[in-house]
């Protein structure tokens, strides 16, 4: 069996697009400001085609994010952006809201629909029936276990997408939450200076140790996980359950850790394709990730090998 | 009706021609029965399976066909949220469960994932499916979407603003329900897994610990500020060591993410204008006192407005109700604007709602202006009481004398569920309230 695994990861620039492709990326998720969902960049129409020749160049697919909440007002956008995706030969698009599946579907129907409603994708039956109104692909939750992943992948009529790597969103209003916490003090803080870049986290009081990163944007106010899911240890057992695609989250983290990221995955992947039945993780090949991992976040198997309660 | 349809009180806007339903929670059977008898023209309940309250009480089917048949009496529905985000595991046994809500009589499930929504269309047909708030649903296309896949309403995504609504209802024929009163998620609904971060509980399976309502500090990274680029002012002393700084102050409130509570009382015909054909209060998990005197509030505040559109007002006595019942500031939510600081809550919380249910009214007897009140909460001889109940009704009075069931005088009501006759200023009637200030 030559299954192939993609190996995807989020790109902010042109500048990562091409270093991720060195690393050994498939798939490069990239989007734009407005129908885009925390991303580490912003992609212009020009740097979106740009990216997808670069991709062809090197056998890469550009997949296109657009599982930002959607209004009235962004439904105006969404047909000339559609017909510019297609235009620009995107391969796939990612949507959470119906209307961008809908649209997609009227104006560019040879383009993939990636079903991506984050921490909503929680099962087989969902997915296949997104997979009847025209999804070729789920990225399932992060918050899903090995044990539902590997059921959902053997139910499922359409590829799955797991998170392998980096952090998780928690948390996400539209409410701008920072902005308004600092007027309350009365020491508001400049518009702009809230956002990513900045740094800000909150600390709960019974987990100390624990900095969950928290920032502001035109989408309002998002609260990410204070660990990086690393799954490369156990990346066999999805190897084994043929999952379509892994994602590496590149969002809050410099292009030099991602390129390590992606260059430790595509070694296992390539490790397990030339030999299953031989393959073993090899601890070096995380040498470079904890070398660059932030001291302050831990490296875990995320949701994994939790049990949750209800 | 007919003044309003030929004399449009705006300009352009939507004329409505039948009254929004108000839509109440009922977190078990017998506020059920109080939610219908204080005006709900429907009520939404939970059941033992794949709802977001598995904290609640939750009705048994024995209990649905109850409260079916009680509703019934009253021209009222019920409705089952069955509004997780299900798991593999929770597929098997969603179509026996559908089946025996429908056998219940219930007349519809508020659904958000399609796990659930294609098996009810495929099994109980006749079974109604409303999209639940839990898709966000804010925008028109969206809605025709779910419209299209066969669904006759769609609760929209708390962040919709009057206009969205109004630009929805425009463009797509299709019930809108919106929630108009009751404690809020501050994120988007679905969009928030604190809990199963901070202890492994799935929110969107019914395991939420408001850990948005948690108190946090907030912190800038001091290793971004050493070589920062965004123009903020450096530290005026950055240590060796140190890679937090704190962005408060000793006494400063904590960062929280707690929402002050929705209230649109005073902006009903705001409501009603836009076009929402149901008018929904959260609450599953809230008192009877607070189901009933909300419910009972909107019921008039609604019913007044389309006795006579034109000289509709809002009565302070609405406001002075709903302030006994609530346990939170309240604000007008994403209606009219984006919240702001004013819409968050830092201030430690008030727990308690000001006012007690302190009895119901079983019986009245006219001739010795006496009532049979069953005690739900301490009173006694000299404390001031309220009775109330539909439609308004109203009034204050002293405790003057009481007896219990073997006519002996009683100085204090201190027995859960004990008959007392007590005397009364005013006639009530079953099902009337007492409450008593704390």
């Amino acid at each position: 069996m030559t299954k192939q695994h993609e190996l995807m990861v989020t790109a902010g620039s042109l500048q990562e697009c091409s270093a991720y492709m060195d690393a050994g990326a498939t798939e490069l998720l990239i989007g734009d400001a407005v129908f885009g969902l925390r991303l580490p960049g912003y992609f212009s129409e020009h740097e979106i085609r740009e990216a997808v020749r670069l991709g062809q160049a090197h056998n890469v697919k550009v997949v296109i994010n657009m599982t930002n909440m959607m209004t009235n007002d962004m439904l105006k956008l969404l047909p000339d952006y559609i017909l510019f995706l297609k235009d620009a030969g995107v391969y796939a698009i990612e949507y959470s809201d119906p209307s961008v599946l809908a649209a997609v579907k009227m104006y560019a129907p040879s383009i993939k629909l990636h079903w991506n409603a984050e921490m909503m994708s929680t099962n087989y039956a969902t997915a296949n029936y997104w997979g009847r109104k025209g999804a070729s692909r789920i990225a399932a939750a992060k918050e899903l276990n090995m044990d539902e992943i590997l059921e959902l992948k053997e139910h499922l009529d359409i590829e799955a997408q797991v998170q392998v790597h980096g952090m998780t969103n928690m948390y996400h209003a539209k409410r701008r939450l920072v902005e308004s916490y600092m007027v309350h003090q009365g020491r508001p803080i400049k518009e702009g200076i809230i956002d990513k870049e900045r740094g800000l986290f909150l600390v709960e009081a019974d987990r100390a140790q624990e900095r969950y990163p928290i920032f502001e944007d035109q989408n309002g106010t998002h609260i990410m996980s204070s660990d990086d899911i690393c799954i490369l240890e156990d990346l066999h057992l999805l190897l084994q359950a043929g999952i379509d695609s892994f994602k590496i989250e590149g969002f809050m983290k410099t292009i030099s850790y991602n390129t390590a990221v992606v260059k430790a995955y595509r070694t296992a992947i390539d490790t397990y394709k030339s030999n299953p039945a031989s393959y073993r993780f090899r601890e070096e090949w995380l040498d470079r990730i904890r070398e660059l991992q932030d001291p302050e976040r831990e490296l875990t198997f995320g949701f994994f090998y939790k049990e949750q309660v209800y | 009706m007919e003044k309003l349809l030929s004399k449009p009180k705006y300009q352009g806007k939507r004329v409505r021609l039948e009254k929004p339903e108000l839509l109440a929670p009922a977190g078990n059977l017998e506020k059920l029965k109080f939610a219908v008898h204080y005006g709900a023209d429907a009520v939404y309940i939970g059941g033992q399976k794949y709802g977001l309250r598995s904290n609640a009480d939750n009705f048994t089917f024995e209990e649905m066909r109850e409260g079916v048949e009680f509703a019934k009496k009253y021209g009222a529905k019920v409705f089952v949220a069955t509004n997780i985000y299900a798991h593999n595991e929770d597929i098997e046994g969603i179509e026996e469960y559908l089946r025996n809500l429908y056998e219940a009589g219930i007349s519809a499930i508020i659904a958000a994932d399609p796990a659930i929504i294609e098996v009810a269309q495929r099994t109980v047909p006749l079974l109604e499916v409303h999209l639940s708030t839990q898709q966000s649903t804010i925008n028109w296309q969206a809605v025709k979407f779910w419209k299209d896949e066969g669904l006759p309403r769609v609760v929209l995504g708390r962040e919709a603003s009057l206009e969205e609504i109004a630009e929805i209802k425009n463009n797509v024929e299709i019930e809108i329900e919106a929630f108009i009163h009751g404690a809020m998620c501050s994120s988007i609904s679905g969009r928030c897994v604190l809990s199963n971060h901070f202890t492994d509980r799935d929110s969107n399976r019914g395991g939420c610990c408001q850990s948005c309502r948690w108190k946090y500090d907030l912190f800038e990274d001091a290793r971004e500020q050493a070589d920062n680029s965004t123009g903020a002012e450096p530290p005026a002393v950055l240590q060796p060591g140190i890679t937090q700084l704190p962005l408060f102050e000793e006494d400063d409130h904590a960062f929280t993410m707690g929402s002050k509570d929705l209230c649109m009382l005073e902006n009903i015909p705001d409501l009603i204008e836009v076009g929402i054909d149901s008018f929904k209060i959260e609450g599953r998990m809230k008192s009877i006192h607070y189901v009933a005197t909300v419910v009972n509030v909107y019921r008039q505040a609604i019913d007044a407005y389309f006795e006579d559109p034109e000289h509709y007002e809002l009565k302070s006595e609405w406001l002075d109700e709903l302030n006994k019942a609530a346990n939170r500031p309240l604000n007008t939510g994403f209606f009219y604007d984006t919240p702001d600081h004013e819409d968050h809550i830092y201030v430690p919380e008030e727990k308690a709602a000001p006012y007690d249910f302190a009895g119901l009214v079983l019986e009245y007897d006219e001739a010795e202006q006496t009532a049979v009140i069953q005690q739900r909460n301490y009173f006694k001889l000299g404390q001031e009481i309220e009775f109330f109940g539909p439609k308004g009704t109203f009034f204050k009075q002293t405790v003057t004398e009481m007896w219990d069931e073997e006519g002996q005088p009683l100085e204090a009501a201190r027995h859960p569920l004990h008959r007392i006759r007590m005397k009364v200023d005013q006639p009530v009637a079953y099902f009337d309230m007492m409450r008593r200030k704390h």
